[in-house]
């Protein structure tokens, strides 16, 4: 259908107005909430994810497509809650403690969200023990740490061992990334994988969610 | 003291100091602490920091200053003491700098997004800026340097605030390139060009690039910042990019590999060069040498 096409343009252009009126239009037309999920937004997200990552556009543009990518989703949200649909696997997502640099982890909880994953972002500054909480409590299957200060890395080998300790690696995934993180880094401390940018972080947790 | 942009009409070089948050972390401050908390119950660490630099050769010492903007210390709940954190960081160089060296006002980006893609609008980024610089001037400082921005819109906001403040206080004005595939962009997607022409339309009086880089990198960015401006050209070079060692960021540029790439921004006509994260008096002491063997 045109429609869905129209909305991923529209949410291309971070036209927010414009997404919520064709979601709303698609809706009253019969067409499936999943439908418009996948192939309107997601499509959409996929485009400025992939455009991104060759630095065809930056984060501005981004900004704005999430924003409208969020003005349709909250249109979507309350049907997928009424009729149960099962959504991706969760995320839980944050800033490890000490560091309060948020762009780049908001920027992966917007290319996750626009891959369709439940994301629980924890924000910044976040405990190690948080992490774990959190994960337990949402029943998360990934836990995705990001730093951009390299004195703030060694939080994230805490949160690692923190799993370990209560035997939930392995069940609960890890995932980091940031400026100064690496592969090599991630291997050092027993994180599941490293995301070098937001597109491939989601790779990534589509990879750790689908293989257990 | 003769005034700064005499010294760069006339194709002076100056030598600015280098790192300020790595040289506080190596003095007790603590991860997630943020470094302008020592302003107010540890001047004398940063009166000690600007001594050093000031003995390794530096004319320009910049304040402690980076994330004292309202917006930025709002993040730690301390916008309340804006007033003070500022004030305190100027006392704090000028009391070691005694006319020997310029003291330069460090400002910061907010963490902050402007709308339409973020949530601040532009009168009020202006305002913040405004009041942070306006803090700083009066407590003495001989330059603005808005620095490590990476949004040419906020930016030009700060570069509006120092202007609101003050018509002829030198304003310096740095932004911070990723090295992506299709040359040097910030994170916002804002090229050299757009840079080095747009901060020169906001006012600035010099321009250039701090941070996020390398030297050598460095040495390119000044390169490509040249062909865009007539403005004196600023570069303040991290010392690499941080390898964490045994749980300690360590970075990989000596003071002599730096000293002697700097050679590049020398012969490019450079006017200020200092350091950025990483960087230490020995990496300053080494630049120091460097531009005076070249002046011969």
């Amino acid at each position: 259908m045109d429609l869905l096409q129209d909305i991923s343009v529209a949410l291309q252009d971070g036209n927010c107005e414009k997404v919520e009126a064709l979601v709303r239009q698609l809706l009253s037309a019969k067409v499936l909430p999943k439908d418009v999920l996948d192939k309107g937004l997601i499509a959409g997200m996929n485009v400025i994810g992939e455009k991104y990552k060759n630095h065809e556009i930056f984060l501005p543009e981004v900004l704005l497509a999430a924003k409208a990518m969020y003005k349709g989703m909250d249109v979507l949200r309350p049907l997928f809650l009424k009729d149960e649909i099962p959504t991706l696997c969760k995320v839980v997502i944050g800033t490890v403690q000490g560091d309060i640099h948020d762009i780049g982890k908001n920027l992966v909880a917007i290319m996750l969200r626009g891959a369709g994953f439940d994301v629980v972002d924890l924000g910044k500054d976040v405990p190690a023990e948080k992490f774990v909480e959190v994960a337990v409590q949402e029943k998360a299957s990934v836990i995705g740490m990001s730093a951009l200060l390299t004195t703030t890395m060694p939080a994230m080998k805490e949160v690692v061992e923190r799993l370990k300790k209560r035997r939930l690696d392995g069940k609960i995934k890890t995932i980091i990334g940031g400026a100064p993180v690496s592969a090599d880094y991630a291997r050092h401390i027993g994180a599941d994988a490293y995301g070098y940018d937001s597109v491939n972080a989601v790779e990534w947790v589509k990879k750790l969610t689908t293989q257990s | 003291m003769r005034k700064l942009l005499e010294r760069l009409a006339a194709g002076d070089l100056l030598v600015a100091d280098g790192a300020m948050g790595t040289m506080l972390m190596e003095r007790g401050l603590h991860i997630g602490q943020p470094p302008e908390s020592f302003n107010l119950d540890h001047t004398d660490v940063l009166e000690g920091i600007a001594r050093e630099y000031l003995s390794a050769g530096a004319e320009i010492i910049q304040t402690n200053t980076f994330g004292a903007s309202r917006l930025k210390l709002s993040q730690y709940s301390l916008e309340k003491q804006v007033e003070e954190i500022n004030k305190n960081a100027v006392l704090a160089v000028k009391k070691a700098a005694t006319e020997r060296a310029y003291v330069s006002g460090s400002c910061g980006p907010t963490g902050k997004f402007i709308k339409p893609y973020g949530e601040i609008e532009p009168q009020e980024m202006v305002d913040v800026f405004r009041e942070q610089i306006g803090i700083l001037v009066d407590a003495g400082v001989d330059i603005i340097c808005i620095e490590t921005m990476i949004d040419l819109q906020e930016a030009t906001y700060a570069i509006k605030g120092a202007r609101r403040v003050s018509s002829s206080i030198p304003v310096m004005a740095t932004m911070t390139f990723e090295n992506t595939p299709k040359g040097f962009y910030t994170v916002m997607g804002v090229g050299i060009e757009e840079a080095a022409k747009g901060l020169e339309i906001a006012g600035a009086d010099v321009v250039g690039s701090n941070c996020g880089n390398g030297i050598e990198n460095m040495v390119l960015i000044a390169k490509e910042f040249m062909q865009y401006t007539r403005l004196p050209v600023i570069i303040q070079s991290n010392a690499g990019k941080p390898e964490l060692i045994r749980d300690k960021a360590v970075y990989p540029e000596t003071p002599d590999f730096m000293a002697e790439k700097a050679g590049g921004l020398i012969s490019l006509g450079v006017s200020i060069i200092g350091g950025c994260c990483g960087t230490t008096p020995a990496h300053i002491r080494a630049l120091r040498k460097a531009v005076d063997s070249c002046r011969g």
